[in-house]
């Protein structure tokens, strides 16, 4: 092959993205637990808007606000907390306040086998189980902790209940997709994650141990456009849709519930 | 400028241009780290106790992963040496693999073998081993990663003997075995030294399949590589600190290395090849 030939064949291999027609793409920065519902919302705004293809980029919530923090360059950021969001704000990438689009809450989740026969949430306090935990960056670890600290509240738990399950950590994983797959691989003997990781996929490998409400933790999702979108109309539209009839059912089967609040 | 062979040699400033590319590639990264390290930060950062539990975690580890791979890899290495068989380059590329492998792969693979629910987890429970989530797992992964660096150096120093020595040895009356001990693993020595420097380094940096396999706590499977992840996230000073002092190990290993390598009389510069 000359060089000219090369020249051609090298410019139409990356002119091939404009002769498709794909004039935009938007970036979604989510956090992890919104993997499922997140890539069923971007094929449903892709079918509406055919021009616009969306490239999401799943990770905990802190990842991403480190990556933003790093000059990455996105359209929209979904965070699991208010911190990591608040933290975004701080650092001057959100181009308009952010709003609460989804609540979730958490569950504990044992493998199918259960190898540490725990029947109940006080086991969780015995010596030697392996728990899996996310990080306490990471906003699942963190509303674990303080899950873990309310149970301590409710009568039939010991009041040194969140310090003897936290002494049963053996990793503090980095996300809350890594909790769930220790579980699912059988490794950890229980894992706290959100009530929508317990996916019908997932739910043939684990058993769930549901967290009492009076214990269990508010999640609220903050979403913002940001400054660096390139297309914030696109973005704005993206964020809609959440509110959306579409957006919320597929937000409730994951059992989330859609919010319409502000987040401040 | 002439080059060793008597052939005529391009215009130096030529090459200085085409390799001042590769040289600013290599060096501005690691310049970046030390210049934005200030000394007040890193006698504080080395004050906190998780970046000491790191260190000393990181340090135990890799020591124990490569004396494993040097008590587990020398017989290996040998038989690699000195013997022809069948499906001997299917056990050369399976020595080579980790080499190639991304790190998470290998962790994710170290997992389904030795984990819990793993095909040896099994046995390895009635033995009443239990390795995801220890430190063990974090040697184990380290061994895995690293292990080529020294079988490769040391196959290639086992090569380098001369085989009329080991014929002498053998007429003498020497066995196998002591013309191994006597003659071939000293003359070897520089060569699994080198070897083992390498592995060292490492696994002093294995990330991917530490993180996978052994998972991430302080004090128990959380290595310096681990804790610059999670600094990243969280606090930027530790995460240079960190960075810092890894990057200055494992140069200041590789640069021992060539040193040594370089010295006539501990090494022959053609052994050190």
């Amino acid at each position: 092959m000359n060089v000219r030939t090369w020249c051609v064949t090298a410019s139409m291999l990356f002119a091939l993205p404009v002769f498709g027609g794909e004039p935009s793409t938007l970036t979604v920065f989510a956090a992890a637990s919104l993997d499922g519902p997140f890539r069923e919302l971007a094929r449903e705004f892709e079918r509406a808007e055919p021009g616009v293809r969306v490239r999401l980029n799943l990770a905990g919530s802190q990842q991403l606000a480190a990556q933003l923090r790093q000059g990455a360059k996105a359209d929209v950021f979904a965070s699991a907390d208010a911190r990591w969001m608040a933290f975004a704000d701080s650092i001057g990438v959100l181009a308009a306040p952010a709003m609460v689009f989804a609540h979730n809450s958490l569950t504990v989740i044992v493998p199918g086998a259960n190898p540490a026969h725990i029947t109940r949430l006080q086991d969780l306090a015995r010596p030697g189980i392996k728990l899996v935990l996310g990080a306490e960056a990471v906003p699942v670890g963190h509303y674990s902790r303080a899950m873990l600290r309310n149970l301590a509240q409710l009568p039939g738990y010991a009041p040194d209940f969140a310090p003897r399950v936290l002494a049963n950590t053996v990793s503090e994983e980095e996300n809350v997709r890594a909790v769930a797959n220790k579980v699912q691989l059988g490794e950890a003997d229980a894992g706290i994650v959100y009530r929508s990781d317990v996916t019908l996929a997932l739910a043939r490998h684990v058993r769930e141990f549901a967290v009492p409400d009076a214990a269990n933790v508010v999640v609220a999702y903050h979403i913002a456009i940001l400054r660096s979108a390139r297309d914030r109309a696109a973005a704005g539209r993206f964020v809609a849709m959440l509110r959306s009839p579409k957006g919320r059912a597929i937000l409730a089967r994951y059992r989330m519930k859609s919010a319409l609040t502000d987040g401040r | 400028m002439r080059e060793p062979g008597g052939k005529r040699a391009t215009r130096p400033g030529l090459l200085v241009l085409a390799v001042a590319p590769m040289v600013v590639l290599l060096v501005l990264p690691l310049a970046a780290v030390y210049l934005r390290l200030d000394f007040r930060t890193v006698l504080d950062k080395l004050a906190e106790p998780e970046i000491l539990d790191a260190l000393r975690l990181s340090l135990t580890t890799s020591i124990c992963a490569t004396f494993a791979v040097v008590m587990l890899g020398t017989p290996l290495a040998y038989l690699l040496a000195t013997r022809g068989f069948v499906g001997r380059h299917l056990l050369e590329a399976l020595v080579d693999l980790p080499m190639v492998l991304p790190p998470t792969v290998a962790g994710f693979a170290l997992l389904m073998a030795f984990g819990r629910a793993g095909l040896a987890g099994g046995t390895l429970g009635a033995l009443g081993i239990h390795l995801p989530f220890t430190t063990a797992a974090v040697v184990v992964a380290q061994a895995f990663m690293a292990a080529p660096f020294y079988v490769s150096a040391a196959r290639a120093g086992f090569q380098g003997v001369d085989s009329r020595l080991l014929e002498a040895a053998a007429t003498l009356g020497a066995d196998e075995r002591a013309r191994f001990v006597r003659v071939m693993a000293p003359l070897a020595a520089p060569a699994l030294a080198a070897g083992a420097t390498m592995t060292f380094a490492r696994a002093l940096g294995e990330f991917g399949a530490t993180i996978t396999f052994a998972g991430n706590l302080p004090g128990a499977t959380r290595t310096l590589p681990l804790a610059v992840y999670v600094a990243l996230q969280s606090d930027l000073d530790a995460a240079l600190v960190l960075s810092a002092m890894l990057l200055a190990v494992s140069f200041v290993l590789l640069l021992a290395l060539r040193g040594a390598l370089a010295r006539p009389g501990w090494m022959g510069r053609d052994a050190a090849r």
